[in-house]
């Protein structure tokens, strides 16, 4: 009888388990998990965009020792570049299946070079051919091997007046365009990126942030004196965090832990995309009530489970579809933005469950799989896209290849599982914008406040209606000056008439 | 009017119907000279008190018409200049928002002019701003269709007629001041600039007031609350 009782009731768990579990997956997640900010900046709950598909730790990554102090990630087609730098060595691995790695190898030694061992690897970036840029740090080099680890050649600290002679060369972070040119971001160098040649020529400094004071910290700079100005922070660029090259070869550069009043100024900027003379080209289009749309991650920084500040974000990788995803290391929270500067999601957090981090410090995408390092756990965690996230990638790939009904259903479908998203919105209006209904865009478009794009419908829109009507409104301009002119004629006829002549002489 | 107030008692519907054609006729004419004022400050407003050329009734459609025109721009200004974030819009506040600055700028120009010389009685304060007001709606209305038939690049003309509403009101208003009041023009910027110092002043004592009040009123409900725990 017991047993019976139990039976039931395990069952009925298991069902109300699976029937929330499914009803969840639909729905907005309860704890906020995925959320976007509409345009008067309110957090609007979304459903998940990503779900976690594994947690892969050093076990189930196949390997025998644990990470120790990993810090970067690359992937090139299947293959992930895992720099495991306390224990000085990449690991290579390979995806085999949606949800499984095998390591392909370990490197630690390079052939041919001095020192051939790696000391702390910072990063890695591969290029077409498979030569590899190794970012070894403690040995103050960037070194280029070939895919068999032969040593190529190597780009050391560059003789320039303009670096410090004292400083040593700790290179943190690079990326290789496709014609061999390495730009490094160097520990303790403010100037921008090192650009070496494909020769290993040190040729500039490329994209250096933007120097930001405010105007009563000039002030007081101009009235102190030598020792007080020394005591007082300097007004220098700050350092890029991370960089990433996307595939057109512009360089995303993302810049963490920068001051409060200076982002929200928009003096400086979280993220810039470089083209090749180092000028920030990244397109910031998101409206928003009171100006653009700011591309910083979190608008609010309250002090909510202890963590103030604003965003810090701590690496950045670019989807094929040009969204591109800022990692947050401050609250562990990823942020996708598409390439006109709109948020398209955000998710994440700090904590011990899968799908939250401890200290997350690299991301990298695989297709539209996202993979994000987390430091102090050693641990890759696999984000796959759900049904939700894949519909708004499938309407912003129908749009872009003309296929407007596709992207119009897609749209419209992602509008059912979230009403309070102004992609869908926005994304229906430009479809029905393309096909020239301009009419219904106009509604899409007000409904959330996309002024730019309303204006272009609704010139058309006029345009047309205007010449539909052009009869109609040449008659009424021509009533309406005829009819005030025929009115007075009759009247100055009547005063002529009263006043005539033949009339007076009656009197 | 006088004729009519002394047939007050026994007045027949014709009479009544006759007195109310009388009042508009006279509400007619004081609110054409309001558009009169609009082009002629200082002609205007010299007349509209010391002339009798205005009228409360007139003055009162004006900011009635002000306030009209403030509420109905929220939602029918195309969403391209104007945008409402409706959960935090309240009509009263809004109504609020005008009528409470106009009062204590009325009652504080007049404590301050009347010291010093001044014309014009506190009706005619009141008479003189409202007159100065006209603008906004004569200006704002017109606006508001016409920012739904433009887009966003044509719409720079928008924000500058806005301002300018606002701009004339303001002369408007200061020399109806001057003229009301008689004085100089430098005596009017000066107790201009010295009213909006007395609005300042009315609005910390009221502070004070309020505070003290509640404060006051939190002190005997204490009280009450102790004395109910007691029994």
């Amino acid at each position: 009888m017991k047993n019976k009782i139990v039976r039931i009731v395990t069952t009925l768990a298991v069902v109300l388990g699976v029937g929330l579990s499914s009803f969840t997956a639909v729905k907005a997640g309860e704890d906020n998990y995925t959320y976007v900010y509409d345009y008067w900046g309110d957090v609007q709950d979304s459903p998940d965009a990503y779900t976690v598909a594994q947690v892969f730790d050093f076990g189930a990554l196949g390997l025998s020792k644990n990470l120790k102090a990993p810090e970067s990630l690359f992937v090139k087609g299947d293959h992930v570049f895992l720099c495991d730098t306390g224990n000085n060595r990449i690991i290579e691995f390979e995806r085999t299946g949606s949800d499984s790695f095998n390591v392909v190898r370990e490197i630690t030694e390079i052939k041919g070079a001095e020192p051939s061992t790696l000391a702390s690897p910072a990063d890695i970036a591969v290029d077409e051919d498979g030569d590899m840029f190794i970012a070894d740090r403690d040995n103050a080099r960037v070194i280029r091997v070939d895919k068999d680890l032969n040593f190529k050649m190597e780009f050391t600290r560059p003789t320039d007046q303009a670096i410090d002679a004292e400083s040593g060369f700790r290179p943190d972070k690079i990326v290789a365009d496709t014609a061999g040119r390495v730009y490094v971001e160097a520990a303790g160098i403010n100037k921008g990126l090192l650009k070496f040649e494909e020769d290993g020529v040190f040729s500039g400094f490329v994209g250096a942030t933007r120097v930001s004071y405010n105007f009563m910290d000039y002030l007081w700079k101009r009235f102190a004196s030598q020792a007080q100005r020394e005591q007082m922070v300097s007004f220098v660029p700050t350092e890029y965090d991370n960089v990433y090259m996307d595939k057109e070869g512009f360089i995303y550069a993302v810049a963490g832990g920068l001051k409060e009043e200076d982002l929200k100024s928009g003096t400086v900027d979280a993220v810039r995309r470089l083209n090749m003379v180092g000028s920030d080209i990244l397109v910031k289009n998101g409206s928003y009530y009171d100006g653009e749309f700011p591309v910083y991650g979190d608008l609010y920084w309250g002090g909510g489970g202890g963590i103030t500040g604003p965003s810090y974000f701590k690496d950045v990788t670019v989807l094929d579809n040009e969204i591109y995803v800022c990692l947050d290391q401050n609250r562990g929270r990823l942020f996708g933005y598409d390439d006109q500067g709109h948020m398209v999601y955000a998710f994440g957090g700090n904590g011990n469950q899968a799908g939250y981090f401890r200290k997350a410090v690299s991301i990298e995408h695989m297709d539209n799989d996202l993979l994000v390092l987390d430091q102090l756990d050693g641990t890759i965690t696999l984000f796959i896209p759900t049904h939700y996230g894949q519909l708004i990638y499938d309407a912003m790939a129908h749009f872009d290849v003309g296929e407007y009904d596709e992207s119009k259903a897609c749209w419209e479908e992602v509008k059912m599982l979230n009403g309070n998203y102004e992609l869908a919105y926005i994304g229906i209006g430009r479809n029905l914008l393309s096909q020239k209904q301009y009419k219904e865009a106009m509604e899409y478009f007000e409904v959330k406040y996309d002024d730019e794009n309303y204006s272009r419908a609704f010139a058309q829109y006029r345009k047309q209606w205007i010449r539909e009507h052009i009869v109609t409104i040449l008659v009424l301009i021509a009533i309406l000056a005829i009819v005030p002119m025929a009115i007075g004629k009759v009247f100055s006829l009547k005063e002529e008439i009263d006043n005539a002549d033949i009339f007076k002489l009656r009197r | 009017m006088a004729r009519s107030r002394s047939y007050q008692k026994a007045e027949s519907k014709e009479e009544k119907r006759m007195r109310r054609a009388e009042w508009l006729a006279h509400w007619g004419k004081t609110m054409k000279f309001a558009f009169y004022c609009l082009t002629h400050p200082l002609d205007g407003f010299w007349k509209l008190t010391h002339e009798h050329r205005g009228s409360y009734a007139a003055a009162n459609t004006i900011l009635i018409a002000f306030i009209f025109t403030r509420i109905i721009k929220l939602k029918y200004t195309s969403f391209l200049f104007l945008n409402v974030y409706w959960e935090d819009v309240n009509v009263f506040l809004y109504i609020a928002s005008i009528v409470f600055p106009l009062s204590l700028w009325v009652v504080g120009n007049w404590a301050l002019t009347t010291l010093f010389d001044g014309k014009g009685r506190l009706g005619d304060v009141y008479m003189g701003t409202c007159y100065g007001m006209l603008p906004y709606p004569v200006i704002q209305l017109p606006l508001m269709i016409v920012s739904n038939f433009v887009t966003i690049e044509e719409g720079q003309f928008y924000s500058v007629l806005s301002v300018l509403s606002l701009v004339w009101c303001v002369i408007l208003i200061i020399c109806g001041m001057g003229q009301i009041h008689a004085y100089s023009a430098a005596k009017t910027i000066f107790f201009t600039i010295a009213s909006l110092a007395a609005v300042l002043v009315m609005i910390f004592l009221l502070m004070i007031f309020f505070s003290m009040v509640t404060q006051g009123v939190s002190y005997f409900i204490s009280i009450g609350r102790e004395l109910m725990f007691r029994m």
